[in-house]
């Protein structure tokens, strides 16, 4: 979207005018803003802190499965373990961090709006999140939780000797968040685009987030009540999910996985944006079939809501649900391929830069695809009896979510990091740590589909000891991945003091957020942008491939060092 | 005043003119929803009470929370809850009423209260 | 139109007044999620369990449900005349709805608390002692206690934003153009249309 009316002076140099990040000063104007930009800022504090915490409780568990025997952690430590490293991973981390940073910062700049369309609520929001945080982090304190993250009847309601009650309320109260943050975004979509920018015009971030928000909002309350449902059910003695007096534990596997499974897509839709935006950019190219990339995004938010009951073909669903639900997620698979097709085939003849964004984005789509082809595999029912609740499953979803998720905030993080700050991050450092989370993560889940296969099953702190080359691999491969999750924070800290000052567009990308200076001013724009062509624009339309005449792309938008 | 399309009443007469008639039928409905509970209607009696509900529903909701305002978006955003519910109530039951006899709720002997209250030790 | 009630980020008041229902519409979207979760619930019990859900619905008092349906839908007359004279600019009749609404509020909490009060006597919350000997019927309860609890937790809500607003236009301190009445009214007639659902569900079935 280079196409704006007017000819404004937007400045080459970095300036050194007022921005969101020098306008007010003092802690007060961080913790009482209402400006998105700064909000974004203080999700990444929090997220970045709940990060930190699910990884503690990972590294135990690799720590403990690094021997056959339960020589670190007892069977019940190892519970509580791996369900505080549930929990927070994915409502404390998976969830809001794609959306609530990236998405709070860039989805304003993206459209051309000056902020949010609710400021306050989304500063609410934040607090609501912190809120939950804390009944999380007390829930551990106070001596953990033991059901999984899944809060599985009847062990939660009559069994479970964890502090259910308090992890249920942490999660009830972060849905509030995830709401309020996903209204918030819906209306500002609709209602605050700028003039000219219409909804095919609209970059495939802000479709991504669009389309998560509608999942978050629809999805989201089904959760709080059946926590509700099972809070009561253990603090009152109520018996709807009692089997002995005539309840239904399979109803309560229902209603949560009407949540749980679109929070999947919670999770990997707004990655799908991040990749769509870097993709683009490392290519030089315009995203192939831009209209099918739209369609395949908002196909995945409604028929992620119909294939929940693959989670359940062992649960004593019936066997014609079974078939329906199989059914419907092989249906649901199809958008997913779509979009890896269509990023595949944007590389096609593009003028690749292997900037650190790009490695990430690659690496993405072949870990997701790994991760949705081996979704397949669960979604047909025989193999997935074989294979269900074992480390296959792990594997699987750890591909889609650490291999897809994570690794796309950190390319999202990398891309915008120039505008987010105003500096560019050390390219070397970058592109180093990308292709070490690619292998470390590798090493860690590769191992898990095998011993999966063979038969390994999930939550058990110990283990046959034919099992223990594959763990081995696992915990070595972790360690890897926890330093490649660890240096970027390192570099990118290193950066705000010392990196190079950023110009307003260091890539030459499209898109209204470089359009305006890096960091942006508290209003976002000088003056209101207006739109006049698609998003993309890298070469024009309806002509091949860019010739070679162009310049070549170069590293760091060629920036003198 | 707000180019929305819709006309706005100035008056106080205006307003309760616009609103008493509805409310005056959501009473009637009410009437006849708790009349209709007592006749014998057999099947039909939920589907009956369930149909008034929605009549009185659609009245709240075209008049009170003015969708009869030509606004697309508020029609979309308050449409469309309604497919979801429709899914999740179509597939739960797409398990329920097919689930096979040994996995239906109830094949556990239902009692008021077991003889050992299946309660582990409680952490809280 | 007074500029007072525009905020950042909006270049007009139509468009602020537009997303403001909107965005409570959506929220609105959601909390439907919410009560048809339980709902769902509710409902594939009375499917499993018919005799027993009809049994215990029988014991619920169908007199104070019907009161209480009655004040709920003459409320939202009040809140949905308060919102239309709000954007009238006609003072005294808003500042009036929105005192009667809250009459009304708290006129059903009041009938519900004597309700709650006499199920507990009646021995109608599930557990030990329950009244009625068919399991599934505690089934029952435990949906009818959850949900008109959550319910009058919604009007709780919904009062409190209602005396906010209510002291707010006293004051004069929130001009009478504010989104905020419109936005209030849809919560509040959500709140209504939730209990319209209920009212047959809770009280109206097996009573033939």
């Amino acid at each position: 979207m280079s196409g704006l009316t007017a000819e404004r002076a937007i400045p080459d140099r970095p300036g050194r005018a007022e921005n969101y990040l020098t306008a007010e000063t003092g802690l007060a104007s961080w913790l009482l803003t209402t400006d998105h930009k700064r909000i974004g800022l203080l999700y990444m504090a929090a997220i970045t802190v709940f990060f930190f915490l699910g990884g503690a409780a990972a590294f135990l568990l690799r720590l403990e499965l690094f021997t056959p025997e339960g020589d670190l952690l007892s069977a019940d430590s190892y519970n509580r373990a791996f369900t505080f490293h549930g929990v927070v991973m994915v409502w404390f981390f998976l969830i809001p961090s794609i959306p609530n940073i990236l998405g709070n910062f860039m989805l304003p700049l993206m459209i051309g709006a000056k902020d949010l369309a609710f400021p306050r609520l989304n500063l609410i929001s934040w607090y609501i999140f912190v809120a939950a945080g804390l009944i999380a982090v007390y829930t551990l304190v106070s001596g953990g939780v033991d059901t999984g993250w899944t809060f599985y009847t009847p062990l939660t309601t009559a069994f479970s000797n964890g502090n259910v009650l308090a992890a249920a309320a942490a999660v009830f109260v972060a849905g509030f968040s995830t709401i309020a943050t996903a209204v918030n975004f819906i209306a500002t979509v609709h209602l605050l685009r700028a003039p000219g920018l219409t909804w095919f015009r609209l970059p495939l971030f802000v479709w991504a987030i669009y389309a998560t928000s509608i999942v978050m909002v629809l999805a989201t309350p089904v959760l709080a009540m059946v926590l509700l449902l099972i809070s009561a059910e253990r603090a009152f003695g109520i018996p709807i999910f009692d089997p002995l007096r005539g309840g239904d534990p399979i109803l309560f596997q229902h209603l949560f996985w009407f949540y749980s499974h679109p929070a999947v897509y919670i999770m990997i839709l707004p990655s799908f944006g991040v990749i769509s935006e870097v993709v683009t950019c490392y290519a030089r190219r315009r995203v192939f079939g831009y209209s099918f990339m739209v369609y395949a995004l908002l196909w995945i938010a409604l028929v992620g809501f119909l294939v929940w009951g693959h989670h359940m073909f062992v649960s004593g669903q019936s066997l014609f649900a079974n078939l329906v639900f199989s059914f419907l997620s092989f249906v649901v698979a199809v958008p997913s391929a779509i979009k890896v097709f269509n990023w595949t085939a944007t590389l096609y003849r593009g003028q690749i830069v292997f900037d650190a964004p790009m490695i990430y984005a690659l690496g993405f789509i072949g870990l997701f695809t790994i991760g949705g082809l081996t979704g397949l595999f669960l979604a047909s029912v025989p193999v997935d009896i074989h294979v269900t609740d074992t480390y296959f499953v792990v594997a699987h979803f750890h591909y889609i979510m650490v291999g897809g998720a994570v690794s796309a905030l950190y390319g999202g993080l990398s891309y915008w990091w120039p505008k987010i700050t105003g500096r560019m991050y050390p390219e070397a450092w970058a592109r180093f740590a990308a292709v070490m989370m690619f292998f470390g993560f590798g090493f860690t889940f590769f191992p898990m589909f095998i011993m999966g296969f063979l038969g390994m099953p999930r939550r058990y702190h110990v283990y046959p000891q034919e099992f223990q080359v594959w763990h081995v691999l696992a915990s070595g491969g972790a360690l890897i991945l926890a330093v490649a999750y660890l240096l970027p924070m390192g570099y990118l800290a290193w950066s705000l003091i010392w990196g190079r000052r950023a110009i307003a567009n260091p890539w030459g990308a499209t898109g209204l957020e470089w359009q305006t200076s890096s960091p942006p001013p508290t209003e976002n724009f000088d003056t209101p942008p207006v739109v006049v062509q698609g998003p993309y624009n890298y070469h024009p339309e309806h002509e091949g491939p860019p010739a070679m005449d162009r310049e070549p792309h170069s590293p760091q938008g060629g920036q003198p060092v | 005043m707000t180019g929305l399309g819709e006309d706005v009443p100035l008056t106080a007469g205006a307003i309760w003119r616009r609103t008493l008639p509805v409310w005056a039928a959501l009473i009637l409905l009410l009437g006849a929803t708790l009349g209709l509970a007592y006749v014998p209607l057999g099947r039909f009696a939920t589907a009956t009470a369930l149909g008034i509900a929605v009549v009185k529903g659609g009245l709240v909701m075209l008049f009170f929370m003015q969708l009869r305002k030509p606004d697309p978006l508020l029609r979309l955003a308050a449409s469309t809850a309604l497919f979801f519910v429709a899914f999740l109530l179509i597939l739960t039951f797409a398990d329920v009423l097919t689930r096979s006899a040994p996995s239906q709720p109830g094949t556990v002997m239902p009692r008021s209260q077991p003889e050992l209250p299946a309660t582990g030790q409680r952490g809280f | 139109m007074s500029e007072a009630a525009l905020h950042k980020p909006w270049r007009s008041l139509r468009r602020q007044r537009e997303a403001a229902e909107f965005g409570l519409w959506v929220f609105l979207a959601s909390e439907v999620m919410f009560f048809a979760c339980a709902l769902t619930g509710y409902a594939v019990n009375r499917v499993l369990w018919p005799e027993a859900f009809a049994a215990a619905a029988r014991e619920t008092n169908v007199l104070y449900g019907t009161i209480n349906t009655g004040i709920l839908l003459t409320s939202s007359l009040t809140m949905a005349v308060a919102a239309e004279s709000a954007r009238a600019g006609l003072r005294r009749l808003t500042l009036v709805c929105l005192g009667v609404t809250i009459a009304f509020g708290l006129a059903f909490l009041m009938v519900k608390g004597l309700e709650y009060a006499e199920d507990i006597e009646k021995h109608l919350v599930p557990g030990p002692g329950f009244r009625l000997d068919q399991p599934a019927a505690q089934i029952f309860f435990a949906f009818y206690w959850l949900l008109t609890a959550v319910h009058a937790l919604h009007m709780t809500i919904g009062l409190c934003l209602v005396g906010t607003l209510l002291a707010q236009a006293w004051r004069g301190s929130r001009p009478l153009s504010s989104p905020a009445f419109e936005a209030a009214g849809l919560y509040w007639h959500f709140v209504d249309l939730v209990w319209i659902f209920l009212y047959p569900l809770l009280y109206l079935a097996g009573r033939s």
